[in-house]
């Protein structure tokens, strides 16, 4: 069962998450404050951060920043407020997917096993590393290489790559990724795609202005290459 | 304006020299006549005193009766009965002298005269009959001749003609004069006029702040001034409004988002709760009192959730994020999701591409679908096909049917209000009662139209929904390379 650190100010829906996760079999580290959150996690080393977004001091924009920087661990944003503006900024931050409050536990729960589940590996007679331009891929590895570099990658932006590369040149429209990727039924957000383009783009592109590898068709949607 | 105006002026300068001339003319006229009239009947009388003249010296006679003519001479004609006619001129007949006169001549021994037009030139005939006067009675014995005198008045013609171009001269220049002050006195009422009337439609238009520049201290700035008043009260009241409507419309968004925060905490420990209430071995009335918390939660989540939508769209702040989809199939899956596929009957054609935001368009068709079977009765029918708006832009036509009693014609107007309930007395639903209200502004943000109407033959209600292919003013493609 994923252990999850949950970051949340408000005490009633600290509390109320963290029962129904727990009821649901997981492991469970609830802070009120980013500060406590970052300090928790190389102790608890959580699978996965539920973080609102709405915090007094280091607010959960910042932490989202933070955790990125230090590592590849999924976050869920929780959004008190549906806004928007919130949601895009956190996803620039580089959150993986959202959730907005108030929310069933049986939701919470389906968005954490969606983050948390890997892509699907390539059948037998498949190189695990596939080479696209100057990247590497390694599908059963999960790691991204450029020019031998490795990336850093967010789970939801690895995610995005390898099935996105797994059917070079075909096009796949936003729904489709929300659905394939991000497992969203059928209320997607398609911001969440773009945000994660553009973060992906940043990472791998020469050029993010000019991409090569993800490319957009305007009306469509996105796909890889050709190179 | 300008036209009243010089018209005034023009029937002012016309009546007076239409006056100045008639009044001219007939002194005219008159002094002559009188002068005429006066001196034949002295020249008459006093000849009365002679012997009645013979027939062959009354030509002499009536000659020196002309001679002595005043204002000019005139003609004298003599007439006794039938048998005598005589004249100072060269016929001895007149052809001005009239039967009337000749009638009202035998009447009046103080004379009688006729004014006669005769070839354009107005003559003067005076009639007089010749009374012989005996001695010292002087008792006069009418002799039964007439003596006539003709004046032709062609100088006082002359002279009212020069009057006439007289009165002309006066009158058009009078009026050419009149036109300026008459054009500056219609600008000077009619620029003001203009202004208010520029003021007004730019009030109409929404812009109250319009205020009118105040001129003087006539009518027309105190009309000026009544508008400002007006103006600065109207804006005042509506300002006062707006403020009231912005701050309720902040209350139902603040509201609702204070809501989230508890009910996040309440719905994340429903399930728990749910679950305690069935295995847990409560005691029933415990167990009741559990569920009803969970489920009222689940409704009170669902309400606030509509509330922040419908503040959204109030605060203008309700995005459109578009995709091209099939929108058949995007209404085969809004089935599917919601388990109702097998309950609804369907004509999808495939083929029908639209650029329209793929969750607002579920939330439409859910709405209208669920209440369809809700509400309404089966069979529930969504068809779909191609329309053409009014500018002969495509659109998708959606339809939702069902087979209950239909609407009542008297709710009809109102099933697209917030917390409508076409039965007053009807419990609570599943619904927030926002939901069609949510529905028609998802519609309005795509640019589209719908419609609630009643079957033809009172089967069923019929939602018709309208989305321009294209996404409408507001679609827009995934996001832009920069």
């Amino acid at each position: 069962m994923p252990r999850v650190l949950l970051i949340e100010d408000d005490p009633s829906v600290r509390e109320g998450v963290e029962l129904g996760l727990r009821r649901r079999g997981h492991e469970v580290t609830a802070t009120a404050t980013g500060e406590e959150g970052l300090a928790a996690l190389p102790e608890f080393r959580p699978d996965l951060v539920l973080l609102d977004l709405m915090l007094p001091g280091v607010n959960g924009v910042e932490v989202c920043r933070r955790i990125r920087e230090a590592g590849q661990l999924p976050i869920i944003m929780l959004t008190a407020r549906g806004d928007d503006f919130d949601i895009v900024i956190g996803l620039e931050a580089g959150a993986d997917d959202y959730i907005v409050k108030p929310a069933r536990t049986e939701v919470i729960e389906a968005r954490i096993r969606a983050v948390l589940r890997r892509i699907e590996e390539p059948g037998a007679g498949r190189p695990t590393v596939e080479r696209h331009g100057d990247l590497a891929l390694d599908r059963s590895g999960l790691t991204v290489t450029k020019c031998g570099q490795e990336l850093a990658l967010a789970p939801s932006e690895l995610k995005l790559l390898l099935y996105l590369s797994a059917a070079p040149e075909q096009v796949f429209s936003r729904q489709q990724l929300l659905e394939q990727v991000w497992e969203h039924g059928y209320h997607g957000d398609a911001r969440l795609v773009d945000a994660c383009v553009r973060r992906l783009r940043n990472k791998i592109e020469d050029v993010p202005g000019s991409p090569r590898y993800i490319q957009t068709l305007r009306g469509f949607g996105y796909r890889f290459g050709p190179l | 304006m300008v036209f009243a105006f010089l018209l005034v002026a023009a029937v002012t300068a016309g009546s007076t020299a239409t006056l100045t001339y008639r009044e001219a003319r007939n002194s005219v006229l008159q002094a002559s006549q009188d002068l005429a009239v006066s001196s034949f009947r002295e020249v008459v009388s006093e000849s009365a005193y002679d012997l009645p003249p013979g027939p062959d010296d009354l030509k002499g006679r009536l000659e020196g009766f002309a001679r002595r003519g005043k204002p000019r001479h005139w003609h004298v004609f003599a007439e006794y009965g039938t048998t005598v006619r005589e004249s100072s001129g060269t016929s001895p007949v007149s052809t001005v002298i009239t039967d009337e006169l000749r009638r009202q001549a035998a009447d009046r021994p103080t004379g009688s005269f006729q004014r006669v037009v005769k070839n354009g030139v107005p003559y003067l005939v005076i009639a007089m009959p010749m009374v012989l006067r005996m001695g010292l009675l002087d008792t006069g014995l009418d002799t039964g001749m007439v003596l006539y005198a003709v004046v032709p008045l062609e100088e006082e013609g002359a002279q009212v003609d020069a009057l006439v171009t007289a009165a002309r001269n006066g009158a058009v220049p009078g009026l050419a004069i009149a036109l300026i002050p008459a054009l500056l006195a219609a600008r000077s009422v009619l620029r003001p006029v203009r202004e208010l009337r520029r003021a007004a439609l730019s009030m109409g238009s929404g812009r109250l702040d319009t205020r009118i520049a105040v001129r003087g201290g006539d009518e027309l700035s105190d009309l000026a001034r009544t508008f400002n008043d007006t103006a600065a009260e109207l804006e005042r009241s509506v300002t006062g409004l707006r403020e009231a409507e912005a701050r309720a419309r902040r209350f139902a968004s603040d509201v609702s988002h204070e809501l989230r925060t508890p009910l996040a905490g309440m719905l994340a420990v429903t399930e728990l709760l749910d679950e305690d209430a069935a295995t847990a071995g409560l005691d029933p009335d415990t167990a009741r009192a559990v569920r009803l918390i969970s489920t009222e939660t689940e409704k009170l989540a669902v309400l606030v959730e509509d509330l922040m939508e419908i503040s959204r769209f109030d605060a203008r702040a309700a995005e459109l994020n578009t995709d091209e989809v099939d929108v058949a199939e995007t209404i085969r899956r809004t089935l599917a999701i919601r388990h109702w596929t097998g309950r609804v009957g369907t004509e999808l054609p495939d083929g029908i591409r639209a650029r329209l935001d793929p969750r607002r368009f579920d939330v439409v068709m859910a709405n209208l679908v669920g209440n369809a079977l809700r509400h309404g009765g089966d069979p529930v029918t969504v068809t779909l096909r191609r329309g053409t708006a009014d500018d002969g832009s495509p659109l998708l036509v959606a339809e939702v049917t069902d087979g209950g009693p239909g609407i009542r014609p008297e709710v009809l107007p109102y099933v697209f209000d917030r917390f409508f309930k076409a039965d007053q007395a009807r419990t609570r639903s599943a619904g927030s009662g926002l939901g069609l209200a949510i529905t028609s502004e998802n519609v309005a943000l795509h640019g589209g139209t719908i419609r609630a109407a009643n079957a033809p033959g009172g089967r069923g209600a019929v939602f018709t929904v309208a989305l321009p292919l294209d996404g409408g003013p507001r679609g827009r493609a995934p996001e832009e390379e920069t």
